[in-house]
């Protein structure tokens, strides 16, 4: 029963979310029911599309099942954009600079990103243990550089012949593409990843030492430490693996989706990887199927334009009135819980 | 429960901020879109897509083409399946290839990608779909003597020859100067952007000395790169804060290169507060409506014409994927059904107006051919000999901004 309870948040959200948005595409002069179909349509209605929605899907998942690591562990390391960023930019370098073939640089750089964002998440931990600053600032403050970051190489030593443009870096030499299936976009490298991903984070959460450490951690810092658990050490791991993935999610962007590096390669991926586990109740099970529909949303959202002649910021609008209802709703269960006895 | 009590509010500032953070691809201010209205025709419409980089109402480089999209509508009958802010910060999930899968599922027979922005993509999408029309306007790709030749037999390239309306825009700016001090608001930096910024000093200098009776080496004209075509906060610099850094480093007019208004708005801004400012923005015919007191005029696209032109060779078979660097109608700039490029004056020009319509004058008659030596690009180094006439080559990929201009010419 409290499990189900605790599930709620999601499944109340999205319904109650569904029917604003019916309301608001009835008053905004759309067929609201249509436009949900097309939507629906729009990111699993060919196979084509399927994929994009599960390319969408990879790297929204990995930086998601990062975050469940750290949250577990009662950090709000909510600086998954920028380590997002970091491992694309790892994952850039590996394809620019390591010679060979796609076996031998596509699988370094998937390791490089993944290094790199686990060195950006644990700058951030470092921070927190060792200086004293909160990892939310800490983590936000560190996005914000590797973006900085991101677009000096871009427009600087990584620019276009002649070009100084924050546009992108020239693409990758397509040796070094994650190698795609039956004429879409479709990595199965990379859908084995998020898979694979979510499987190892629910094992390790599930029945390691490890995991046990980091919700001990994340329930009571100062017990766990008088019960033995090196705090410390459990901290930064959880900011190294919840940092490493998010890092590959931005070496599967680079080198799955992109192709070449660009200043918004993460797209706000990180912040909605937030809201992903949010909703989850940091449940590694249910960000699998939240993330899925984060990815239908928003790749399906297009068709509310192309054929219906939307205001394309409908899709953002969809978007904001979800995040409304899990405060919402959120918040009347944290009333409901105090008001019981 | 304590622990509900903590978390909370905790969760709910987080939430803030991720609204915040998702908020930014909503910002547009647009009104409903009207409802497209497809003429009533027996045979099946022409369809066709159009790819738009900004919002399809920026009062720029995005609503030019949209308007020249609907110009095809309204003379063909045609269809038009439009998507807007197609670029990797607005919507990480939609790609060019993506777009063009969708708008040939729904049967469009032509596609035209609008911006430099999507050069990768459109490349792909035209090798994927080697059997559908398209066009990547601004770019080089199917220009057999240029430098980007793809030689793709079904994609094509549309530009305006802005030049001449850059020129127009400088002009008008060194006739207005009163501090002798011209800003540019550049996008980013590449072939397109040092011609056109080019282009803009050249008619300066000319009006400054011609219609001015100025020495042309005292007038500063300076450059200054966001690193985009438009902002993205975080990663391009601010246009609004650019404008703002010319105007207290003793600028009156700044010259935009970017796809929005900020320049003129901004300029409007300040010239309410006092200020003597005036502003030249650029691409869409009705961007001086910002802030139309302080605006000298507005360098357009006028996209109509060209686009119909194609669309009809696509429906009658006869499309061929060229170059097309189409230039304005001299005998008469504005014309909405011949002229690919033109200037529309602002208020904010006064007095001045008359110096310019000679100085346009001139260069319909070819008197005036600013693309003449002696010339030399920034660093001194020589571009045109004494009386040498500029190639088409020459003018499309100029490597450097020109002597006497300050700002950079590629990147440090």
């Amino acid at each position: 029963m409290k499990r189900a309870l605790r599930a709620v948040p999601a499944v109340w959200s999205v319904l109650a979310a569904l029917v604003v948005s019916v309301g608001l595409l009835a008053l905004a002069g759309a067929p609201p029911f249509e436009a949900l179909v097309l939507v629906l349509d729009g990111a699993v209605g060919d196979g084509g599309r399927m994929a994009d929605t599960l390319m969408s899907w990879v790297p929204l998942t990995l930086a998601s099942a990062g975050l469940v690591v750290t949250f577990v562990a009662g950090l709000w390391n909510i600086g998954v954009e920028g380590q997002v960023i970091a491992g694309a930019i790892g994952a850039t370098w590996a394809a620019r600079t390591i010679p060979g073939d796609g076996l031998v640089v596509i699988p370094a750089a998937l390791a490089v990103g993944v290094v790199a964002g686990a060195v950006w998440a644990l700058a951030a931990g470092v921070l927190k243990t060792r200086g004293g600053v909160n990892e939310i600032f800490g983590g936000l403050g560190l996005g914000f550089v590797a973006q900085s970051v991101a677009t000096y190489l871009i427009i600087g030593p990584w620019k276009r012949a002649g070009i100084a443009s924050t546009s992108g870096t020239e693409p990758f030499r397509e040796e070094v593409w994650l190698p795609t299936v039956g004429g879409t976009r479709l990595s199965p490298v990379a859908v084995l990843l998020a898979v694979a991903v979510i499987f190892l984070v629910w094992a390790l959460l599930r029945g390691t030492r490890f995991g046990l450490r980091l919700k001990a951690v994340g329930a009571n810092p100062a017990s766990a430490r008088l019960l033995g658990v090196p705090t410390e050490a459990t901290v930064l791991r959880a900011f190294a693996l919840g940092g490493g993935l998010a890092g590959l999610a931005g070496a599967v962007l680079a080198t799955g989706i992109q192709h070449k590096l660009v200043p918004a390669i993460a797209g706000g991926r990180g912040f909605l990887a937030i809201l992903v586990v949010l909703l989850a109740a940091y449940r590694i099970v249910w960000v699998a199927p939240i993330a899925l529909f984060f990815a239908i949303l928003s790749v399906g959202s297009a068709q509310l334009q192309l054929r219906l002649d939307l205001d394309s910021s409908i899709g953002g609008v969809l978007q904001g009135i979800l995040v409304l209802f899990v405060i919402l709703i959120g918040g009347w269960q944290a009333l409901y819980r105090r008001g019981e006895p | 429960m304590t622990r509900a009590k903590k978390t909370w509010p905790a969760l709910v500032a987080l939430v803030a901020l991720v609204l915040a953070a998702c908020g930014g691809n909503g910002a547009t201010e647009t009104p409903e879109t009207p409802e497209t209205q497809a003429p009533e025709t027996t045979a099946e419409p022409f369809v066709f897509g159009m790819i738009l980089v900004g919002p399809q109402d920026d009062r720029g480089w995005s609503q030019a083409h949209f308007e020249g999209g609907k110009y095809v509508e309204e003379k063909m009958g045609a269809q038009m399946i439009v998507i807007d802010k197609v670029n990797p910060a607005d919507r990480p999930d939609t790609s060019v290839e993506q777009v063009v899968d969708q708008m040939v599922e729904q049967g469009a027979q032509l596609i035209f990608a609008t911006s430099d922005d999507m050069k990768d993509g459109i490349l792909a999408a035209a090798k994927a779909y080697p059997d559908v029309p398209m066009i990547w306007s601004s770019g080089d790709s199917a220009w057999d003597i240029g430098k980007a030749y793809a030689g793709l037999p079904n994609l094509g390239n549309i530009m305006g020859q802005m030049e001449y309306g850059k020129m127009m825009a400088g002009c008008a700016a060194a006739l207005k100067t009163e501090t002798g001090s011209i800003g540019y608001l550049g996008p980013l930096i590449n072939d397109e952007t040092r011609r056109l910024t080019n282009s803009a000093y050249l008619g300066a200098r000319y009006c400054y000395e011609n219609y001015r009776g100025l020495n042309p080496d005292d007038l500063t004209f300076s450059v200054n790169w966001i690193g985009f075509w438009f902002n993205i906060p975080g990663v391009t610099l601010d246009p609004t804060q650019v404008t703002n850094d010319f105007f207290d480093g003793g600028a009156d007019v700044v010259i935009s290169g970017i796809d929005t208004t900020e320049a003129l708005v901004r300029a409007g801004q300040r010239s309410a507060a006092g200020e003597k400012v005036w502003a030249v923005p650029y691409d869409y015919r009705g961007a001086c409506a910002e802030a139309p007191e302080v605006c000298l005029g507005v360098p357009y696209f006028n996209w109509g014409p060209s686009y119909l032109e194609v669309a009809r060779s696509v429906a009658d078979g006869t499309f061929e994927a060229t170059f097309q660097w189409v230039g304005p109608d001299w005998s008469d700039i504005n014309n909405p059904d011949t002229s690919a490029i033109g200037f529309e004056f602002g208020e904010g020009l006064g007095d001045a107006r008359a110096d310019l319509e000679d100085f346009i004058a001139g260069l319909a008659s070819g008197e005036i051919d600013l693309w003449v030596g002696p010339l030399n690009y920034q660093d001194g180094t020589p571009f045109l000999a004494a009386g040498e006439k500029a190639t088409d080559l020459q003018i499309w990929y100029m490597p450097q901004l020109l002597e006497g201009m300050i700002g950079a010419s590629s990147a440090e």
